[in-house]
């Protein structure tokens, strides 16, 4: 008997959990959205969710929606953490009335947890600047878009940056660049294109791994004390890329030779070093830190109102504007989207045919507030990512400088590496490509 | 003296291993001493929370896993009162938090479970751990924040007469060091000399005597816990100002684990030589061994400092399974 | 009234040393297995399938592994997921380059050689007792971390050092929905939990116990402590590897190391001490425990209809886990199983209870 109602507790338990709260067919469309804000990595997480949901609270209050669809949207936290990422979109992957339009996890090795899943749920995963590298092809990875660019394409700038510092890529022959690296996907990505490229032109690549969190890397700066190394790449994230920062004054290795990714390159990274990390590079790719249109119509109408999710001073933060790029172009995707599929609720399958057909040129950036904060993107059924162009801003021991030169990665190198590796992926999990020709037609 | 083979032979394999990269040529003797020098003012930092696992463990026979959270949670405080006063005071008052978590952990945790098994004791301080990283964030935030001592970051060279390229220093390290040292003997003196350290020292002997002569146990208890918080405190604050306050904090006390075993639980002379031991022997092996290692066996890099503590400490504990410093369990039935 | 066995004599052995003795427990469990393999499929939904029942149903398995080892042997071990990485990595290289085996195949191979793994590892608890033996454990937890990073060929290769997997099939059976996946475990789960059962009550557990309880008077009475430490460490990392390789293959289908990282250790050691040691219905209470709790805790906010930041929710969830765990240690330090001991005694005296 006792058993009985244990038993059925817990089924009405179980059924609780899962009872997911039936909306009417409303007219909204459901933005799920991955955050950390706790954890090891809570200072580079934080400022990038304000961003994102703070620019989808101002397409509902100043646009009343996109294109008169509200959009609703419930956070998740991940504490970066794979497992619970993978929970979080469980949980929401359904939620709305249409289900969830895309997922933006800001980490890695989210990101591979879910691809897999993406493909039998049909929802859109946006990587904006981070992912998988091979999921540029979208004939294997038919719902992954790593817009703006993989980390095949930072590597490459970063490469092609420091060969004509140099002098011209030839020059980089005999010298060294240490990868300072997160060990995790994310920092291991760039290691295939570096090592390809290493084979050209003839440099020795360092690979310098880092354990999570990251704070332990005497080790690691001691070896490059010992290798002196002509160049240092940084691929860290959260207090990581302060620590490194901490080291190389530590060790003395000059702070003008370190080139970070785009995601080493945000204040929290060299706040807490201030004036000593004067002269750290690092790529920046659409957003650097700074205000535009965007962000006096956010103060206007979301923190005015006082309905912002962060401290108004942190508007124009690195990140911060990062977390508004990222979501505005899963905005636009719909908004896209709507041009085929008419103007209602969508779901995520009809989103993906918005993101494939992405095309915001100069005029559209300008007319959505984010002049000279991003770079045209357009994307097709075969190439999710679009043109990827960076520049290289520098720590001048107040703020970020951008420096005058634009780089594009090298498609004729990248190009064979993805689809090399999208094909090994395919055959592992049993994919056939999509016929993106057939689509259309 | 045959008795002491494996202890004896496992010292001199390290010995050889530690003179070999600079006797082979395979490092320049300026380079192996900064590397040595690293590898201690590591190992000091290990000392430090190494320090407050083995204070607890000899009065109460806990294993702490919450010290790390203990060492977050201080430089948190620190950090943050930091804001709005002077840092002095922000660290009495920081001192005066822990000795007020250190009697709500007596009262609410330990003294409920006492006479339980060493797992539960273990597990609870785990919940204290879970608990205590919340709550920390709660109240003082997540994200970086700074604690500034005021002592230059950039480095000295000396000693460039001697060695080929100089010897890189950090005057932080060497302020880290002697304030360690100095906390070291404070607790040696205050276990030695007061009262209240002797009490300490009787209630680790053997609970049930300590109590009979009038000890009071729950009070000791308070009293070993807040000095705990106390060194806590100091390694949070010397790591938060060379690392930054920021929850992975927490995660380093991790590396005071095998401190704790090499040094034996009960030794606080175990802990700041195991702490040594450790910090030199791993910096070593990941700066000579890991390349070396990388190449053999087509690594996609080095990294074992993570492991290697730990395998050191288990292979000598192997030979010395009560660890250097511990007192012999002998097993009756 | 309901739950008592007068009248029920046993008249050989066979009766007499069956599994559950008494009627209604048979009867229980009977109505459990149909309810858990008929009922449960037809209405849960796929959200509570993949986030709740199937991470509760491998983890109940790495629970019973680890408490073979630290509720029946007495061996600590806080790096226990390094045997499930063992396993989870075996699996996905047998699988990749064996890939005319069967899963079941692949998945018993795992085990073995996580338990491989899990005797070398456990040679130092010869030597080294409790609280030193336990913290030497963590030298697996750390170094399988840092091998399945490093070592390419473990990981095929892969340039982002993460793996991933295709969906299983069983003769011909595509185990791709939650509902499959769901039954599948279920079934490896029963069959490993009757195994288990019968090795604990058997010779070999009695060895075992005898060394949680006393190891010198063990050894004096003739049982002989390598054997017995030795095969609850090859015993508890067979279990703990095959729910590793299940994790992997089932649960997260894409993974790096780590999935596999010291937070999963402790996680498996809360579940076996909450749900109590030495127990194997614990181990069900305790995964169960572990796996509702963080998931529910998240979402209280959100049914209570508090409008709270999601970090704030989650530094409360994480205050609340806490002091549960300490609560319940306090309250019930031989675990949930023990207060469903209590209550089936209760039930025994039921309404008469004097």
């Amino acid at each position: 008997m006792k058993a009985k109602i244990a038993m059925l507790a817990v089924s009405a338990a179980i059924a609780a959990i899962g009872s997911t709260t039936v909306l009417a067919q409303a007219k909204e469309q459901f933005f799920p959205v991955l955050s950390y804000r706790t954890g090891a990595y809570a200072p580079n997480g934080i400022p990038f969710a304000n961003g994102y949901v703070d620019y989808l609270k101002l397409v509902n209050a100043r646009d009343g929606g996109i294109d008169g669809v509200k959009i609703t949207f419930e956070e998740c936290e991940t504490g970066y953490a794979t497992d619970k990422g993978v929970e979080c979109y469980e949980r929401l992957k359904g939620k709305g009335p249409t289900g969830a339009t895309l997922f933006q996890p800001l980490s890695t090795g989210i990101t591979f947890a879910v691809t897999d899943k993406s493909f039998a749920d049909k929802i859109p995963i946006i990587t904006a600047g981070y992912g998988r590298a091979d999921s540029v092809d979208g004939t294997v990875f038919g719902w992954n878009f790593p817009l703006g660019g993989t980390y095949w394409d930072a590597a490459d700038m970063l490469v092609q940056h420091v060969g004509k510092k140099e002098g011209g890529l030839d020059k980089l022959k005999g010298k060294k660049i240490a990868l300072v690296y997160h060990d995790s996907p994310y920092g291991k990505e760039p290691i295939a294109l570096l090592q390809e490229r290493a084979k050209m032109h003839g440099y020795e690549l360092l690979l310098l791994p880092v354990t999570h969190p990251g704070v332990e890397q005497k080790a690691t700066w001691l070896q490059i004390r010992q290798q002196r190394p002509d160049y240092v790449f940084l691929w860290g994230w959260g207090v990581m890329n302060s620590t490194s920062l901490k080291e190389a004054v530590a060790t003395g290795y000059p702070r003008e030779k370190m080139y970070g990714v785009w995601w080493s390159g945000a204040e929290p990274d060299v706040a807490p070093v201030g004036e000593a990390a004067k002269g750290y590079n690092a790529l920046v790719f659409l957003a650097p830190a700074g205000q535009g249109q965007v962000h006096k119509d956010m103060i206007k109408y979301v923190y005015d109102k006082g309905q912002g999710t962060g401290k108004k001073e942190e508007i124009g933060e690195v990140l911060y504007n990062r977390g508004l790029v990222s979501a505005m172009m899963g905005v636009e995707g719909v908004r896209r989207a709507h041009i085929k599929y008419g103007k209602k609720p969508l779901t995520g399958e009809q989103v993906r045919w918005g993101l494939e057909n992405l095309a915001i040129d100069k005029a559209a950036i300008k007319k959505l507030g984010f002049d000279g904060f991003m770079l045209p993107v357009s994307t097709s059924c075969v190439n999710h990512s679009g043109e990827s162009t960076a520049s290289i801003h520098t720590w001048d021991g107040k703020k970020w400088v951008v420096g005058p030169d634009h780089y594009a990665s090298d498609q004729q190198i990248l190009k064979p590496m993805i689809r090399a590796s999208a094909e090994k992926y395919a055959t592992e999990k049993k994919i056939t490509r999509r016929d993106c020709a057939k689509e259309a037609g | 003296m045959s008795k002491h083979w494996p202890v004896l032979t496992l010292g001199a394999v390290l010995l050889v291993g530690l003179v070999l990269p600079i006797a082979t040529g395979a490092s320049p003797p300026g380079f192996y001493v900064e590397v040595l020098l690293g590898g201690l003012m590591a190992g000091v930092l290990y000392s430090l929370v190494a320090l407050g696992f083995a204070l607890i463990f000899k009065a109460s026979g806990v294993f702490n896993f919450a010290q790390g959270s203990m060492v977050l949670f201080a430089a948190l405080a620190v950090a943050r009162l930091g804001e709005q006063m002077p840092l002095w005071v922000a660290m009495l008052l920081a001192m005066v938090i822990m000795v007020a978590l250190a009697w709500l952990i007596e009262r609410l945790v330990l003294r409920p479970l006492v006479n339980q098994e060493g797992v539960a004791l273990l597990m609870a301080t785990l919940g204290v751990t879970y608990f205590l990283d919340g709550f920390g964030q709660t109240l003082w935030g997540s994200g970086i924040y700074k604690i500034d001592l005021g002592i230059a970051k950039e480095p000295v060279m000396i000693l460039d007469q001697v060695f080929q390229g100089g010897i890189l220093v950090n005057k932080e390290d060497f302020v880290a060091a002697l304030v360690a040292a100095g906390l070291v003997a404070s607790l040696v003196l205050f276990f030695q000399k007061t009262s209240t350290g002797r009490a300490l020292r009787a209630v680790a002997d053997d609970h049930q005597a300590a109590q009979s002569i009038g000890i009071p146990l729950n009070y000791i208890w308070v009293i070993v816990w807040s000095v705990a918080g106390f060194v806590a405190l100091v390694a949070g604050v010397i790591w938060g100002s060379q690392l930054g306050v920021q929850f992975s904090l927490s995660q380093v006390a991790l590396k005071a684990l095998p401190v704790v075993i090499l040094g034996g639980f009960t030794s606080i002379a175990g802990a700041i030589v195991g702490g040594l031991i450790i910090g030199v022997g791993e910096k070593m092996a990941e700066v000579f061994l890991g390349p070396v290692m990388v190449k053999v066996f087509d690594l996609a890099g080095g990294g074992i400092e993570n492991w290697f503590a730990y395998v050191l400490a288990l292979l000598f504990l192997l030979v010395r399974p009560e660890g250097l410093f511990g007192e012999k369990n002998i097993d009756r039935v | 009234m309901f739950y008592r066995e007068n009248g029920q004599f046993k008249s050989n052995y066979a009766s007499d040393q069956q599994m559950l003795p008494i009627l209604q427990d048979r009867v229980f469990m009977g109505l459990l297995l149909v309810f858990a393999f008929g009922a449960v499929p037809l209405f849960v939904s796929d959200y509570v399938f993949l986030s709740l029942l199937i991470p509760f149903l491998i983890l109940t398995l790495a629970a019973i592994g680890l408490n073979i080892l630290v509720g029946y042997c007495g061996q600590i071990s806080i790096g226990h997921a390094a045997f499930m990485s063992v396993g989870a990595y075996a699996a996905y290289n047998l699988a990749l380059r064996l890939p005319q085996l069967n899963f079941l195949v692949v998945l018993v191979l795992a085990g073995l050689i996580a338990a491989a793994v899990g005797i070398l590892f456990g040679i130092p608890s010869l030597r080294i007792k409790g609280l030193y033996l336990a913290v030497a454990t963590l030298a697996a937890q750390f170094f399988t971390d840092w091998l399945f990073a490093r070592v390419k060929w473990f990981t095929n290769y892969s340039s982002s050092g993460s793996v991933s997997t295709a969906p299983i099939e069983l003769f011909g059976w595509k185990v791709d929905s939650p509902a499959e996946k769901y039954l599948f475990l279920l079934g490896v789960l029963v069959v490993f939990t009757v195994v288990a059962k019968n090795l604990v009550r058997g010779h070999i557990g009695r060895a075992w116990m005898s060394m949680r309880d006393m190891d010198v008077a063990a050894e004096v009475i003739g049982i002989r402590p390598v054997y017995a430490k030795l095969t609850a460490f090859a015993v508890s990392s067979f279990y703990v590897g095959v729910a590793g390789a299940l994790w992997g293959f089932v649960y997260l289908g894409a993974w790096e190391p780590l999935a596999f990282n010291l937070s999963l250790s402790l996680n498996l050691l809360f579940m076996i001490i909450i749900g109590g040691m030495g127990s194997l219905l614990g181990s069900y209470f305790g995964a169960a425990f572990i796996v509702a709790l963080p998931i529910l805790l998240d979402q209280v906010p959100n049914w209570l209809g508090v409008e709270m930041s999601t970090a704030l929710a989650s530094h409360l969830a994480s205050m609340i886990f806490g002091s549960l765990i300490v609560f319940f240690l306090i309250v019930e330090p031989h675990g949930l199983a023990r207060l469903w001991a209590i209550g089936k005694e209760k039930l025994r005296l039921w309404p008469f209870p004097h």
